[in-house]
């Protein structure tokens, strides 16, 4: 359970930040930066997660030469994949905002940047929650993949316990009891953080 | 002040602006007519570089924003812009649209920015809305915050797209007020307008457009009550 938390927490940090930054590069004019994230979506959004996970775990140390821990490579996994489609949320929540308030705010005299983080973003990530969440519990489901690479999370770990004891329906009953838990937390969460913010 | 030398804006192989000479003096109210489609907006716009315009120049106040050199962001702080659909920041309160670019352009305190931003509420009379979200304004109170914000900035010339365009007839008359009031104060004003009888009474100079020219230009009387140009006189007798 704490092995699902923590890989869940730290990839979708890293997503969010892919996200952001290549949701950015799909609407700004620059070709290159809007192919760089078109294709990327599109990779990864064409292939299992479970072949991603094997491919960054066991494929690439094997071309490349570096190894690394199957927990670094379940965070890389668990990243890459959530921030794909996080770049469509992001893609998609920017876009929704009306085209006159990066116009007022570019009259105004700021910048691109400044009118992204000051104007558009906020309005954007305010609609863009309910998708971030859905995001959120799918790659909590997906940590239970990481199993396959050895990763102590709770898949593995009720796995482990009905391998010697051969309790298969319990354990893993208690297994779907504690996923359940974790992401009906987090909903009722998101549902309280959307009423908050939908005050002003 | 605005001194434009043969602006030419294409929409691809649209050509929108063809060969536009327009110059507007300090303090003159310059009022923009013409039918829909003839370019006016895109005149507008092209002015504080809203749109990329496809050749010519733009002086404002002697410097050229066309000039890649020339710092963009810095240019338009002089070019208040006000616009059709208000385009307000709904997620800020009115006093917040208001206060946010003098405090992160200009580096004004929050309270001077506060204060300013309170003149500015009187002055278009809404003192009562400094705490609301633009939500909840009519359609004339947030065009009237819109002007409060463009004049936050302490601009030299206010730009406006048919202001009063999107807004139900009786929310009319308090937006031309202010913007009348400005005239008065002696702000450079450029106003792309289909109120006739406003630009009447407060342009020192009227310009007519059709197909991305300049058909005709003069003083209200010579063209509302005077129009040389049979184009001129063909749109008037529409819309009078
Ligand atoms: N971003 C754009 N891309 C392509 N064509 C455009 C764009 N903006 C405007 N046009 C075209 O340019 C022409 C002039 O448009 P503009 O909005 O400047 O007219 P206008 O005089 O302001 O009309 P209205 O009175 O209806 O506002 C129109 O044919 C319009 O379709
Ligand atoms: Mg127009």
């Amino acid at each position: 359970m704490y092995w699902t938390v923590v890989i869940t927490v730290i990839s979708l940090i890293i997503a969010l930040i892919i996200g952001l930054v290549l949701g950015i590069c799909s609407i700004t004019r620059n070709k290159l930066l809007r192919a760089i994230a078109t294709i990327y979506v599109d990779i990864i959004r064409g292939t299992p997660i479970l072949v991603q996970i094997l491919f960054i775990y066991f494929g690439l140390p094997s071309v490349t030469g570096i190894t690394m821990s199957a927990l670094t490579a379940g965070i890389i996994a668990i990243s890459i994949n959530a921030g794909a489609y996080l770049v469509e949320i992001f893609r998609a929540g920017i876009n929704s905002i009306d085209k006159g308030q990066m116009e007022a705010g570019r009259t105004l005299g700021f910048s691109y940047a400044e009118t992204m983080r000051i104007i558009i973003l906020p309005q954007a990530v305010r609609r863009m929650i309910p998708a971030f969440v859905n995001q959120f519990i799918v790659s909590i489901k997906d940590t239970s993949l990481l199993s396959v690479i050895g990763i102590a999370e709770l898949t593995f770990a009720g796995q482990s316990i009905y391998a010697m004891n051969f309790r298969a329906f319990q354990i893993l009953f208690a297994v779907g009891v504690l996923y359940f838990i974790i992401i009906y937390i987090l909903t009722m969460f998101s549902r309280w953080l959307e009423r908050r913010l939908d005050v002003s | 002040m605005i001194k434009i030398k043969n602006l030419k804006k294409s929409f691809g192989e649209l050509e929108v602006l063809k060969d536009m000479n327009v110059e507007v003096k300090p303090q003159e109210v310059v009022c923009v007519i013409g039918p829909s489609g003839s370019g006016k907006s895109t005149f507008l716009r092209c002015i504080n570089r809203l749109e990329e315009p496809t050749g010519g120049s733009i002086y404002i106040e002697g410097n050229d924003i066309t000039d890649p050199k020339n710092n963009i962001n810095k240019m338009r702080q002089k070019l208040g812009m006000v616009f059709q659909q208000f385009n307000l920041f709904p997620h800020m309160t009115v006093l917040e649209n208001i206060t946010a670019a003098p405090i992160r352009l200009k580096g004004k305190s929050v309270e001077d920015a506060k204060d300013f931003a309170m003149q500015l509420l009187e002055k278009v009379g809404l003192t009562d809305k400094a705490a609301v979200y633009p939500d909840n304004l009519s359609g004339g109170q947030k065009q009237r915050a819109a002007i409060a914000r463009a004049l936050a900035m302490e601009p030299s010339i206010m730009l406006f797209d048919e202001p009063t365009s999107a807004l139900d007839p009786e929310m009319v008359g308090d937006v031309l007020a202010v913007m009348k009031d400005l005239a008065k104060e002696g702000m450079t004003m450029v106003i792309v307008t289909h109120e006739m009888g406003f630009a009447r009474e407060v342009a020192d100079r009227v310009i007519f457009m059709d197909g991305g020219y300049i058909v005709e230009e003069g003083s209200p009387q010579d063209i509302f009550d005077n129009p040389q140009h049979e184009r001129t006189q063909a749109f008037l007798s529409k819309v009078l």
